[in-house]
């Protein structure tokens, strides 16, 4: 049952081989068992959980049904839930309840899923380990020793030790993809734009954008078809027709161009990371692609200017967070100054402190220009050299992250090395691109690594046929910790 | 570019957030090698290149000009630590 696909269980679910209810006991079990060693959650709510289950039953009962209905679905704890404690890992938010529902968990309201729980993060989603949580760090279940990948890491720890069967998550610079591919996960970031960020907790807003995670390609195309679609209350929605993501899976690859960028493959990737992604590579030629050396010359570029636009935006949108609307609020102060600089200097931790402090100075008087401006600039440079390069390939492959995780407090010290964790999937949140990242076998330590696929504008349904192409040759997605149950 | 430690309590006034002596040491030796990085960009001209601010040209959107939203102030209050006739109770920060 842990290890089943979205599909199975919803053949279970509409045959009356299990109801919603006890299939959501069965991952409330272990989580109850699991939770306390990894910390992948940070709020379970079992008598909402069970509630919801009910009503999934009973839609199930009436025939209203729907491939995710009665199927529990871990909620990344940025996205506001009413009645659930939403701390985006936050200590600012520790207290907030959310009094309405952000568009997504409307969206998995209305097919009757199940938010199973709220999903641990690194604090308002800035980090590349999931170590900066106001909740303690949340330990990848291939080997507790090890990192799960941020800001999404609680989701990808909850999906890859079968805590859940799918988790929503966010990528600002790469944090769907990079947890994904250090818990050995799939994990997909839609084009900018397809899912509305309305109640979703704000880190940069031209860059912050909503996607699935789960075992698999095709689990993930059920989630897109839930999770997209036009949203009147997010201003930057996108008004498109809505798609079936699942539409493409079965097609054969054909003659699928495979862009390889020389960029990626230099110095800076470790050898069994490369060794995991050119074994993929080789497979995907097995099934018809050809590829194509390609270059994305302004990648080494990617970072600098995301940790100048990201802090920049963050700057602004956690301006909100001042202890007079909602949140935490220092206890003594002497005037409204004072009130404010204390809850931002206790409310908020180092991460968040040092992003808001860079954010401001980069917007500052007298350096705005040659920071901010210069990094929208070269915004555009990074993003021409994708056109380019989709002249010339279909899709671009690399790894997901330069090395496999990482141990805990290894990088914590260091902001610097953390920040070139993202070096290869910053680029895509920039751009606005689609990407995913799919299990391609394991490296260093036993460590899962991941398939990094970057698509044109609006081509997920054909990054997912390949991704399942590639699933049904291979076995990476299957696999669980060993030391689960049912693995 | 070399920052300071009063640059950085500089910055820290203005995104208000209280930072000791202490801490402005040690956030001065991160931001300098955060910085060191940024400077990468200032090596490339783009004197002919366009801002990009956002990742989709778009156009911002209107709503139509009418009610959409209900009274929902008592669900809202409902989180509040300090409500009183409907109004939000705030600490006194005005002598």
């Amino acid at each position: 049952m842990l290890n089943a696909s979205l599909k199975q269980l919803a053949a279970q679910l509409l045959e009356k081989k299990i109801s919603s209810v006890e299939l959501t006991e069965v991952f409330l079990k272990h989580i109850r068992s699991l939770n306390p060693e990894l910390n992948a959650f940070i709020t379970i709510n079992e008598e909402m959980s069970l509630a919801q289950a009910q009503v999934a039953d009973k839609m199930i009962a009436s025939g209203q049904t729907h491939p995710l209905t009665g199927i529990p679905v871990a909620q990344k704890d940025i996205f506001c839930a009413k009645g659930w404690l939403t701390t985006c890992g936050s200590k600012m938010l520790s207290n907030f309840i959310s009094p309405y529902d952000a568009t997504i968990i409307e969206r998995f309201n209305q097919v009757g899923a199940v938010n199973i729980g709220k999903t641990n993060m690194d604090e308002f989603a800035m980090g590349s380990s999931n170590e900066t949580s106001y909740y303690g760090p949340v330990k990848n279940p291939w080997d507790t020793l090890a990192v799960p990948g941020g800001s999404s890491g609680g989701s990808a720890c909850a999906v890859a030790a079968r805590m859940a069967p799918a988790a929503t998550a966010t990528d600002t610079g790469g944090s769907i993809r990079q947890p994904a591919a250090l818990c050995g996960i799939s994990g997909i970031k839609p084009t900018y734009g397809l899912v509305s960020r309305y109640g979703m907790i704000a880190f940069a807003s031209s860059l912050d954008q909503g996607g699935p995670m789960a075992k698999s390609a095709e689990d993930l195309a059920l989630l897109l078809n839930v999770m997209t679609g036009f949203d009147a209350r997010d201003s930057t929605s996108l008004q498109r027709e809505p798609e079936d993501y699942a539409r493409d899976l079965d097609k054969p690859l054909g003659q699928l161009r495979i862009g390889l960028p020389k960029e990626y493959f230099a110095k800076g990737m470790s050898a069994s990371v490369a060794s995991a992604v050119e074994a993929a590579i080789a497979e995907l030629r097995k099934l018809g692609a050809t590829t194509v050396e390609i270059s994305l010359p302004n990648t080494q570029l990617s970072i600098p200017v995301y940790y100048v636009l990201a802090p920049a935006e963050a700057s602004s949108n956690l301006s909100r967070f001042d202890g007079v609307r909602y949140g935490y609020r220092a206890s003594d102060y002497t005037d409204l100054e004072d009130m404010y600089k204390k809850t931002r200097a206790q409310g908020f931790g180092a991460e968040v402190k040092r992003r808001i402090l860079i954010g401001t100075y980069v917007l500052s008087h007298g350096y705005y220009d040659a920071y901010y401006l210069q990094a929208q600039k070269l915004r555009r440079l990074i993003a021409s050299d994708f056109t380019e390069a989709f002249k010339q390939c279909d899709v671009i492959m690399g790894p997901t992250s330069p090395a496999v995780a990482f141990n805990l407090g290894e990088k914590s010290g260091d902001p610097l090395q953390m920040y070139l964790s993202d070096i290869y999937t910053s680029a895509a949140n920039l751009a606005g691109l689609p990407a995913m990242s799919i299990p391609a076998g394991f490296g260093d330590k036993n460590r899962p690594v991941g398939l990094h696929i970057v698509g044109n504008y609006f081509r997920e349904a054909q990054m997912l046929n390949i991704a399942h192409q590639y699933q049904q040759v291979t076995d990476w997605h299957v696999r669980a910790p060993a030391r689960l149950p049912e693995a | 570019m070399t920052l300071s430690v009063d640059d950085v309590k500089c910055v820290a006034n203005l995104a208000r957030i209280e930072i000791s002596e202490e801490e402005s040491k040690q956030v001065l030796t991160q931001l300098s090698g955060i910085f060191s990085l940024i400077e990468q960009m200032q090596a490339v001209d783009t004197s002919h290149i366009e801002p990009m601010s956002h990742a989709q040209d778009m156009i911002q959107r209107l709503r139509e000009d009418v009610v959409i939203e209900s009274d929902q102030h008592v669900l809202f209050q409902s989180i509040a630590p300090q409500v009183e006739a409907g109004l939000y109770l705030v600490p006194k920060v005005i002598e």
